[in-house]
C-alpha cells in the first residue's frame, strides 16, 4: 500500500444505530482529507406539515419523529405550547412527567447500552450473536429494558407512542396502586444497573478525548430532564429555553438530510457525557457512589467511555422514578386547562440523547404558524465528523476494513438516532 | 444436526423506527425467536448483513424517494413473503399528508438548500409498488400482534388477525363507551382493531392510529362527532394524520363537505 494514493473508504450502511447513515473517509497522501457521515434518511417534513394543526396537537405528531424517544418530543412539545400559552406545569403533574421520562431513558440506555454499544467492545454483530457466550448479561439488559417499557405503558398508556400525555398533563392518572406495583421490579432494577456500571466499567475504551464543550440542561438540585436552564460545562452559555436559536446556528450540507448545529462557531456536544459533566453533583446517592467508584470523575470526555455514563444515567433513572413512586399523591386533576393565545413559546427537555429544543409560534385560536425543532442527533452531527476526523488522523496507519470498523465504533458512541436527525430547523434560523 | 432455520429479514423506510423498535421491544420472546430465524438483515440490531433470498421480510416505512422506488422492488424479489408493518408502509403514514400539499413548498419551508433534497410529492403504502403478503397495521404495531404474524408465517399459515373496529376491544376490555357515557369524541367505531382500545382505557377518544376498519362507515360518524361539538375543521385534521392517505380516512373531507341539508 502506498501513502500518496487518494483512499476512499465508502462504508455500507451503519448497523446498530437507529436510523440510517453511512461514513464516508477520504484520505490523501495518508491524511484525512474529509469525513463525512451521510444520512439518507428521507425527509418527513414535520415542521411543515405541523403549520395550521391545533395547538394540542404536536404531543401525538411530534411523538412520531422518533420510535425510541418520543417522550422527550411529547414533553419538549408540551413545554413549548404550555410556555406559547403563558403557563407552566408543576407539581404532582410534573412528576409524572418525569417518572414517564425516567421510564424512556430506561429502555433507550438499556437498548444502547447492552444491544447497540457493549457488543462493540466485547467482538459480537449485535446482542443476539453476544447472547451465545453472554446469555446473563443480555438477560440483565433485556429486563431493564422491559421495565422500562412497563413505566411507560403504566404512567403512558403504550411504550412507542405514548397516548396519554396532553398539553397540560394527561388524559387519566394513575393510581398510587398501579405505580407500586413497579417498585419490586425497580428494586431489582437499580441493582441490575449497578451491575450494568461494573460490567462496562470494565470495558477497554481506546484513548479518546473530545475537545468540544457539552450543552445540557440543568436543574437546580436534581439531575436534569425537564426544566428551561441550558448550560455549557465550560460556563460560557447560561440561558434560558427562549433564547437557544440566538446562540446555536444551523446550516444545511450536501451530504446530508439533517442540519448541523454549531455555538460559537464550535462543535458541541449534547447528551449523556454533558448531563454528566454538567450535574455529577446533584446524581442521586447510589448513582453518584457507582460512578465514583467506575472511576468516572468529574467529567467524561471520551465517547467510547459514554457506555458507562449511560449506565450511571440507568441508576438515576431507577433512582428517580422510586423517590416519584414514592412520595406520589394523585393530582387533583390530570390535567390542567391551557387556553391558547396568540405567541412564541420555547421548550426543552433532555432526550436520552440530548437536549431537544421545540418552538411554536401560535395563532389566538391555538393555530400552529411555524414549528421548529432541533433534535439532539442534528446538534451532535458536527461534533461528531469533528471527532472521526481527528479519529481517523491518529489511526491512518490501519487497513481500510480496520478503520471503517472503528470509526463506526465511534459513531455508535454518541447514541445517534439519524431518524431524528431529518428533522430540522426553519430557514431563517440557517442563515444566521 | 438442526434443519436450517427461516432466514428473517427487517427493512426500513420513511418512517420514525418504532415499528421495528417493536421487534427489540418482545424482550421476553426475542432470544427464543432468534434461536428459531436467522436473523439475516436487521440494521438497527446487528451490523452483520446477510444476503438475500429471505424467508419473510419485514417491511416499515413508506415510499418517498425515486431510490426507496427501486429498492423495495429489490426486497420484493429476495423476500419470499413481506409483510409491511405499521402506519407508513400500509397507509404512507403522517408523512402522507404531502400527498395533499405542495411538496416543494414543503421542502422549501425546512430546509435551507432545497436543492439537495431529492424527494417524491408522494408518501405511498409499500402495496402501492409491490405485492404484499400481509398488512399489519398501527402506529406503532402491536407487539403481541407481531410476534403472531411472524409465528404464523414461520408456519406456513396465514395471519388471523381482526379485521373489525376498536369498539370490538372496548366492550371485550369492559371500558364503557367514551362517547356514550361522557360525550367525549372518539373513532373507535371507524378504526381498526389492534391497539386493545388503548385510549378509551385511559378517558381519551381513539385518534385512528390503526386507520380505518375494514368496514369503517367514516361517513355515519361525522354527524355524530358533530352533534359533540367537534368543528369540520377538526373532524378533517383529526382523520388527515397517521393515516391520512388510507382512503376510508382520506376521503372524509369530500364526506365532509356533504352536509346535509
Amino acid at each position: 500500500m502506498t501513502h500518496s494514493a487518494t483512499r476512499t473508504i465508502d462504508g455500507t450502511p451503519i448497523g446498530r444505530v437507529e436510523g440510517e447513515g453511512r461514513l464516508r473517509i477520504e484520505l490523501h497522501a495518508g491524511a484525512v482529507a474529509s469525513v463525512e457521515l451521510r444520512i439518507f434518511e428521507p425527509p418527513r417534513f414535520f415542521e411543515a406539515l405541523l403549520r395550521g394543526r391545533a395547538y394540542t396537537e404536536p404531543p401525538d405528531i411530534t411523538a412520531r419523529i422518533c420510535g425510541i424517544c418520543p417522550v422527550a418530543y411529547q414533553m419538549s412539545a408540551c413545554a413549548a405550547i404550555e410556555d406559547a400559552c403563558g403557563m407552566t406545569v408543576g407539581g404532582g403533574l410534573a412528576e409524572l412527567r418525569r417518572l414517564l421520562y425516567c421510564g424512556e431513558w430506561l429502555e433507550s440506555h438499556a437498548l444502547h447500552v447492552y444491544m447497540l454499544h457493549a457488543p462493540d467492545f466485547l467482538g459480537y454483530d449485535g446482542a443476539v450473536a453476544m447472547a451465545r457466550d453472554h446469555r446473563s448479561d443480555v438477560e440483565r439488559g433485556l429486563r431493564l429494558k422491559r421495565l422500562g417499557n412497563r413505566i411507560m405503558e403504566v404512567v403512558g398508556g403504550r411504550a412507542i407512542h405514548p397516548v396519554n400525555v396532553r398539553v397540560g398533563g394527561f388524559y387519566r392518572l394513575p393510581t398510587a396502586g398501579e405505580l407500586g406495583e413497579l417498585v419490586h421490579e425497580l428494586r431489582w432494577a437499580l441493582g441490575a444497573a449497578m451491575a450494568t456500571v461494573e460490567w462496562v466499567s470494565g470495558f477497554r475504551a481506546p484513548a479518546f478525548e473530545g475537545d468540544w464543550d457539552l450543552i445540557a440542561l440543568a436543574e437546580p438540585g436534581a439531575y436534569p430532564s425537564l426544566g428551561r436552564s441550558v448550560q455549557a460545562s465550560s460556563g460560557r452559555l447560561d440561558i434560558d429555553a427562549a433564547d437557544f436559536l440566538a446562540h446555536v446556528h444551523e446550516r444545511h450540507v450536501a451530504h446530508s438530510t439533517a442540519l448541523h448545529s454549531s455555538w460559537a462557531g464550535g462543535e458541541y456536544l449534547v447528551g449523556a457525557l454533558a448531563r454528566y459533566a454538567i450535574s455529577h453533583a446533584a446524581l442521586p446517592p447510589q448513582a453518584a457512589m457507582a460512578a465514583r467508584d467506575a472511576g468516572l470523575g468529574e467529567m467524561c470526555r471520551n465517547p467510547f467511555q459514554s457506555i458507562v455514563v449511560r449506565s450511571v444515567e440507568m441508576m438515576v433513572a431507577c433512582e428517580e422514578a422510586m423517590r416519584i413512586i414514592d412520595g406520589y399523591e394523585a393530582p387533583r386533576t390530570p390535567s390542567v386547562q391551557v387556553a391558547p393565545r396568540a405567541g412564541v413559546g420555547h421548550g426543552v427537555s433532555e432526550a436520552p440523547r440530548g437536549l431537544l429544543y421545540h418552538r411554536y409560534e401560535l395563532a389566538a385560536d391555538g393555530t400552529i404558524a411555524s414549528a421548529t425543532i432541533v433534535p439532539p442527533t442534528s446538534q451532535n452531527q458536527a461534533a461528531i465528523e469533528h471527532d472521526l476526523r481527528r479519529f481517523a488522523a491518529e489511526n491512518s496507519g490501519l487497513d481500510d476494513a480496520t478503520l471503517a470498523t472503528r470509526c463506526e465504533q465511534l459513531v455508535r458512541c454518541y447514541d445517534p438516532c439519524i431518524s431524528c436527525a431529518t428533522h430540522f430547523l426553519d430557514v431563517q434560523v440557517l442563515r444566521r | 444436526m438442526t434443519a436450517a432455520r427461516p432466514r428473517l429479514a427487517v427493512f426500513k423506510f420513511a418512517s420514525c423506527d418504532g415499528c421495528q423498535l417493536t421487534l427489540l421491544d418482545c424482550e421476553d420472546e426475542l432470544l427464543a425467536l432468534a434461536g428459531s430465524v436467522e436473523i439475516t438483515h436487521f440494521l438497527e440490531a446487528s451490523s452483520a448483513v446477510l444476503a438475500g433470498p429471505y424467508d419473510l421480510s419485514l417491511v416499515e416505512g413508506s415510499i418517498t424517494t425515486a431510490e426507496d422506488r427501486e429498492r423495495i422492488r429489490d426486497v420484493r424479489r429476495q423476500s419470499r413473503r413481506l409483510v409491511s408493518i405499521g402506519a407508513c408502509a400500509t397507509a404512507g403514514g403522517i408523512q402522507a399528508l404531502r400527498n395533499m400539499a405542495d411538496v416543494t413548498e414543503f421542502t422549501r419551508a425546512v430546509y435551507a438548500r432545497p436543492e439537495y433534497i431529492s424527494t417524491l410529492a408522494t408518501s405511498t403504502a409499500i402495496a402501492d409498488h409491490v405485492p404484499v403478503d400481509f398488512e399489519l397495521r398501527g402506529c406503532p404495531i402491536n407487539r403481541s400482534q407481531l410476534l403472531q404474524v411472524i409465528a404464523s408465517f414461520l408456519l406456513g399459515a396465514t395471519p388471523a388477525l381482526p379485521s373489525s373496529s376498536v369498539c370490538v376491544e372496548c366492550k371485550r376490555r369492559g371500558t364503557p363507551c367514551v362517547m356514550v357515557t361522557q360525550g367525549i369524541p372518539c373513532l373507535g367505531p371507524v378504526t381498526h382493531a389492534g391497539c386493545g382500545a388503548l385510549c378509551p382505557a385511559y378517558n381519551r377518544g381513539c385518534y385512528g392510529c390503526f386507520g380505518p376498519a375494514d368496514t369503517a362507515a367514516t361517513a355515519a360518524l361525522i354527524p355524530r362527532l358533530r352533534q359533540l361539538r367537534m368543528a369540520d375543521d377538526a373532524i378533517v385534521r383529526t382523520f388527515h394524520t397517521f393515516n391520512a392517505a388510507a382512503p376510508a380516512f382520506r376521503d372524509v373531507s369530500t364526506g365532509v363537505g356533504e352536509r346535509p341539508a
